[in-house]
């Protein structure tokens, strides 16, 4: 789950690392009484969950009033890599005359949290990390101990960083490790820290990923998370307590069991069609959650049939078919064909209850996907 | 032969008293594995199914020399009863929760380099031996006894390669599931060793998926070290980057790693193939035997 850099920077601000001064703002009204309170230079930044805003114009530098009006009005509201924006966080320009990269992040191969910086700070580190991998200095961490202090000044002092602002980062990134485990992040990313003509230190942008599986003990972030929802049908998956992710393809995919589910929008783009979606149901499902789950996929418009797979270990066919039927139902025209194929534990129960005059029955995986695609071509002719 | 469990496995589960350790104590029970004991705090002198229940996994391992366990604890407080398999000296411990934080496998990685114990998952539907044994949640009924080691990130994909398998004949030596998260116990090299090391495995499926480098790492191993044939299958060709496909592992990150067609390429370069579909890993496999 993604912080907004609002939200980041309140909880890095409260833990003491220095940010700029800075307020929300969701009306040009907003921040125009904002940028008069911060004055100027100041950043009007796009609160999206979107990399690489500033490239996509979602970052801009108000010099005066008029700037700060036109910026507003351009930046609210626009469509940014498909989110809309809603809020803009406006912030005080910083005089900078360096850039560094630091991050905190797990290490999965080594299953340890590992720290990084960079001096090579400002521009997207994924591409310094393969170019120039030896330009970030890393450092493992051993969770049973939790960080040593001496481990946050050696990987700045590795990484070239300037001495006599080297002790101001290297508390900033001991702070941030801090911040990592207490808050169960999975990963937390300063790029850039800006250095100031004055050697000050700033926290300049804030990227914070939490953990999902944690935040039954976050319950702080867990509320910060319903804040951030930016599409009606994650919300709604979010409601439901579905594992959801939206494409822009036009079949909808309903299985159990993140490997299968994925292997069937695979399968979907092999036959030559394109998936709407990734919807889970998890393991266990009964008849409500079936149901839930095919008014998510009809409710997105972009969806022109459907295939439903199951392959059941503790998912029970005849629970499945039971929710079939009860969505089903409830209609007096079926508004999507939907296509069923059901394995494993009570299959054959499943298919005894499944009312085929409401959907179609494929026997395999292949078949099944096969069709929906077919279905899907017939619906866009 | 087989491999981690067989007929003398002897088994102890961990939270045996809820909905799902009682479900599946009973369906591995039915199966034919022997288990031994349950282990539950506060539950200490009870009985499930026939099978006694201790406070402690020392208690259960004292009276009934269980030597593995499986694992149905709630997430909150699953990482405690994994270390405290570990740290009972276990050959086995089985972890089917799933949703365990990140940071608490991380610590629970940490003791497991210090131990003798294998863990498998979390995250995971467990391990089967055809005919012998069952840790875990698979569905006994797909499974046929055979020469075939079957080892998967997903619990619902393997039982669909399973049965694609099962369908023409091609029984299994014994299938794995190691799980979905980012850090899980054994590992597919782990798993590929053993199967390579197993006389009665003829043939191996490996099932991955996007996300990390595991895959990569196993195709080398497998183009080093294995003579054991073995067919690929990898799941998530269609995820976009930056979205997390249902398993917390299952994620490409920006940077190119982890996506599926590196680890395809990756398996083509050491002489796996690939099959686009579940059907096609079959073929494969056929073509083998």
């Amino acid at each position: 789950m993604k912080l907004h850099e609002y939200q980041a920077k309140s909880i890095f601000a409260d833990a003491g690392i220095p940010v700029p001064d800075s307020r929300l703002a969701t009306s040009v009204d907003e921040a125009l009484d904002a940028v008069d309170e911060i004055g100027y230079p100041a950043a009007i930044k796009a609160q999206v969950h979107v990399g690489g805003r500033g490239k996509a114009g979602g970052i801009k530098i108000a010099t005066d009033r008029e700037e700060a009006e036109e910026y507003a009005e351009e930046i609210l509201g626009m469509d940014l890599k498909g989110y809309t924006v809603d809020s803009v966080l406006v912030e005080a320009g910083v005089d900078f005359v360096d850039e560094l990269y630091v991050g905190v992040t797990m290490d999965r191969g080594e299953g340890k949290p590992v720290l990084m910086v960079s001096t090579e700070g400002g521009v997207n580190i994924e591409e310094v990390a393969e170019e120039n991998p030896d330009a970030i200095a890393r450092e493992h961490v051993d969770p049973a101990f939790g960080l040593h202090p001496y481990q946050a000044r050696k990987v700045v002092y590795e990484a070239g960083v300037d001495a006599d602002v080297a002790l101001d980062v290297a508390s900033i990134l001991s702070t941030l490790y801090d911040l990592y485990e207490e808050n169960d992040a999975s990963e937390i990313e300063v790029n850039p820290v800006m250095i100031t003509g004055d050697r000050d230190v700033v926290a300049a942008d804030a990227v914070m990923n939490i953990d999902e599986d944690a935040l039954f003990r976050q319950p702080e972030l867990a509320e910060m998370a319903e804040a951030s929802y930016e599409d009606d049908l994650e919300r709604k998956a979010g409601e439901y307590g579905f594992d959801y992710v939206r494409l822009s393809g036009n079949v909808g995919i309903i299985g159990n069991g993140a490997g299968l589910v994925m292997t069937t929008l695979d399968l979907v783009d092999y036959y030559g069609g394109s998936p709407a979606n990734f919807l889970d149901i998890g393991g266990g499902a009964k008849a409500e959650r079936v149901t839930q789950a095919l008014d998510m996929v009809f409710s997105d418009d972009n969806v022109d049939a459907v295939v439903f797979n199951i392959f059941g270990g503790i998912t029970r066919g005849d629970e499945v078919a039971k929710g079939i039927n009860e969505a089903l139902e409830q209609f007096d025209e079926i508004p999507k064909k939907v296509v069923v194929r059901l394995a494993g534990t009570n299959a054959e129960e499943g298919m005894e209850i499944l009312n085929t005059d409401l959907v179609e029955v494929e026997k395999t995986l292949e078949d099944a996907v096969q069709r929906a695609v077919q279905n899907a071509e017939e619906v866009t002719q | 032969m087989s491999i981690f469990v067989d007929d003398d496995t002897r088994v102890v589960v961990q939270g045996i008293t809820g909905g799902e350790g009682k479900f599946h104590a009973g369906q591995m029970i039915e199966y034919g594995t022997n288990v031994v004991a349950g282990a539950v705090p506060g539950k200490g002198g009870q009985e499930v199914d026939g099978v006694p229940v201790y406070d402690t996994v020392d208690e259960a391992v004292e009276a009934e020399d269980a030597d593995a366990s499986v694992i149905f604890v709630p997430p909150a407080f699953a990482a405690d009863a994994i270390f405290e398999s570990l740290d009972t000296d276990l050959d086995l411990a089985v972890a089917i929760t799933e949703g365990i934080p990140t940071q608490d496998m991380a610590k629970v990685n940490k003791r497991l380099s210090e131990t003798d114990t294998r863990l498998l998952g979390p995250n995971c539907p467990g391990i089967i031996t055809p005919g012998e044994a069952k840790l875990g949640i698979l569905p006994g009924n797909i499974f046929s006894e055979g020469n075939v080691g079957l080892v998967s990130r997903s619990g619902t994909l393997t039982y669909q390669v399973v049965d694609n398998l099962t369908e023409r004949g091609l029984g299994q030596s014994t299938a794995i599931g190691i799980g979905g998260d980012p850090i899980i116990g054994t590992s597919f090299i782990d798993a590929l060793e053993a199967f390579e090391a197993d006389t009665d495995t003829d043939a191996v499926v490996m099932c991955g998926e996007i996300g990390g480098e595991d895959e990569e790492q196993a195709a080398r191993f497998i183009g080093e070290h294995m003579d054991t044939p073995v067919a690929g299958f990898i799941a998530g060709r269609t995820a976009p980057p930056g979205k997390r496909m249902g398993h917390a592992g299952a994620i490409v990150s920006g940077s190119g790693t982890g996506t599926a067609q590196s680890k395809i390429d990756a398996l083509n370069d050491a002489g796996v193939p690939v099959g686009d579909t579940p059907e096609e890993v079959a073929d494969h496999v056929e073509d083998f035997l």
